[in-house]
């Protein structure tokens, strides 16, 4: 509700995006070959890099007026707090994601066509990777000085398999290959994806605890 | 038998780096008491509500509240606690009655009816409902921290500075407030660095310095010059 309301957030990422999008635009030219085989490279960039500004502000709101505390006195079960994060953090990149793909498809010509059901299905299994972890790293990362630093420090190591399954798929997909010939990088997704939320919901409640 | 206190501090100390901000604070307050603790800055009031809170881990040493430790309970601890701390504890983005909402939801408590509406009533802010809290000067975002305490039962309330920023309606409503709060049974924490009204609704003041409690005294029979003096001579001895 705070985001929908102050769209501070929001508006940083769709800047963000844009500019990313000019950036590789200009430095790539209109050569189709260089383009199809770093297309899903930069898409993915694009995805982690919006997705880290993002996420790396989940908490700050809690800072102001010492909000965090009062999520500490709530009794009950911390996941619920955790969860609805993840939540509100998916909503949001899932909106950036989506004006982000529109965009690439108009800067860069690309033709989705039959591929965009299975590209929808990796991007939304890569995004909700990236959320549970990110907003677990999040967390973590509040109350420290350096969480600017620290943050992106920590996420992207761990987002490697999230990251290799993506791309990979996604440059298949964009290459019209079927589904079925990506299985084995959507279960990786699938597979990292429940990895990081069960972390994420088991651990929550010591990092809020601190 | 006597009745284990609603608060009970014993031995705790709490190191920060090289500082020992307290060191061996012993402190027990029964139900239908309150407790003034006063002492200089640095003394080590907010850390000590802060650990009773169970928002800080102590060193060493134990805190209890109704029997809950502070730190292997803190569940149990929680669900018993008031705390209004330095931060009011709401979001700025949204308004008074949304931040209302979110906490009482927060903490499992029903906000259907004029529940929310009664509660801003109680401190004033039903006309100011529906702004948002960035705009608030500092005293109603603390009556805005004060009125979450009429959606909750808690037996045991943990106040830093609470009349601080409140103009004189606020502060004769609150005084109410802790004195129906205390004669309900409830035990009262309050740090503090004024003579005012604080003292008023105390029945015993504790002088924090140099990281223990120097002086635990009844308040009744003092006059603010004795408080003034004692609190003068108990902070001086120490530093």
């Amino acid at each position: 509700m705070i985001e929908r309301r102050s769209k501070e957030t929001l508006n940083a990422l769709l800047f963000f995006s844009l500019a990313l999008l000019l950036v590789f635009q200009f430095a790539l030219g209109p050569d189709r070959e260089r383009l199809a085989s770093v297309l899903p490279g930069l898409l993915w960039l694009g995805f982690i890099l919006s997705g880290v500004l993002g996420l790396g502000r989940a908490f700050l709101v809690e800072r102001e007026n010492d909000c965090w505390e009062a999520l500490l006195l709530a009794p009950g079960d911390k996941s619920a707090i955790y969860l609805g994060k993840l939540v509100s953090s998916l909503a949001l990149m899932a909106l950036v994601e989506a004006l982000m793909l529109g965009l690439f498809v108009v800067f860069f010509n690309v033709e989705l066509g039959p591929a965009l059901p299975g590209l929808a299905l990796v991007i939304g299994l890569g995004t909700v990777g990236i959320a549970a972890v990110g907003t677990l790293f999040a967390a973590m990362t509040a109350q420290v000085r350096a969480r600017e630093l620290l943050f992106p420090v920590l996420l992207l190591p761990v987002l490697v398999p999230v990251l290799l399954g993506t791309v990979k798929a996604t440059e298949a997909l964009l290459l019209q290959e079927p589904l079925a010939a990506v299985a084995h990088w959507l279960k990786l997704l699938v597979a990292a994806d429940v990895v990081y939320l069960a972390v994420g919901l088991l651990t929550f409640d010591v990092i809020l605890e601190g | 038998m006597a009745a284990v206190p609603l608060i009970r501090v014993v031995g705790l100390v709490r190191v920060f780096g090289a500082q020992r901000v307290l060191d061996g604070v012993d402190l027990d307050i029964a139900a239908g008491e309150a407790v003034a603790l006063l002492g200089p800055n640095g003394a080590g009031k907010t850390t000590l509500l802060k650990i009773v809170a169970t928002l800080l881990r102590p060193t060493r040493g134990t805190a209890t509240v109704a029997g809950h430790d502070c730190v292997r309970d803190a569940e149990s601890a929680r669900a018993v606690l008031g705390v209004v701390g330095h931060g009011a504890h709401v979001y700025e983005d949204l308004t008074a009655r949304e931040n209302l909402a979110f906490w009482a939801r927060l903490n499992g408590r029903p906000v259907g009816g004029d529940t929310l509406t009664d509660a801003l009533a109680d401190v004033d802010l039903d006309r100011h409902a529906d702004a948002r809290v960035r705009t608030f000067s500092a005293g109603m975002r603390r009556r805005l921290a004060l009125a979450r305490l009429g959606l909750t039962n808690p037996r045991v309330l943990l106040l830093d500075e609470p009349f601080a920023g409140l103009d004189q309606r606020a502060r004769k409503w609150l005084e109410g407030r802790l004195e129906a709060f205390k004669a309900g049974g409830g035990a009262l924490l309050m740090a503090t660095h004024s003579f005012g009204r604080e003292l008023g609704i105390s029945d015993r003041l504790a002088i924090l310095a140099g990281g223990r409690v120097t002086l635990d005294t009844p308040r009744a029979g003092l006059e603010s010059q004795d408080v003034q003096r004692l609190y003068a001579a108990y902070t001086e001895e120490v530093s």
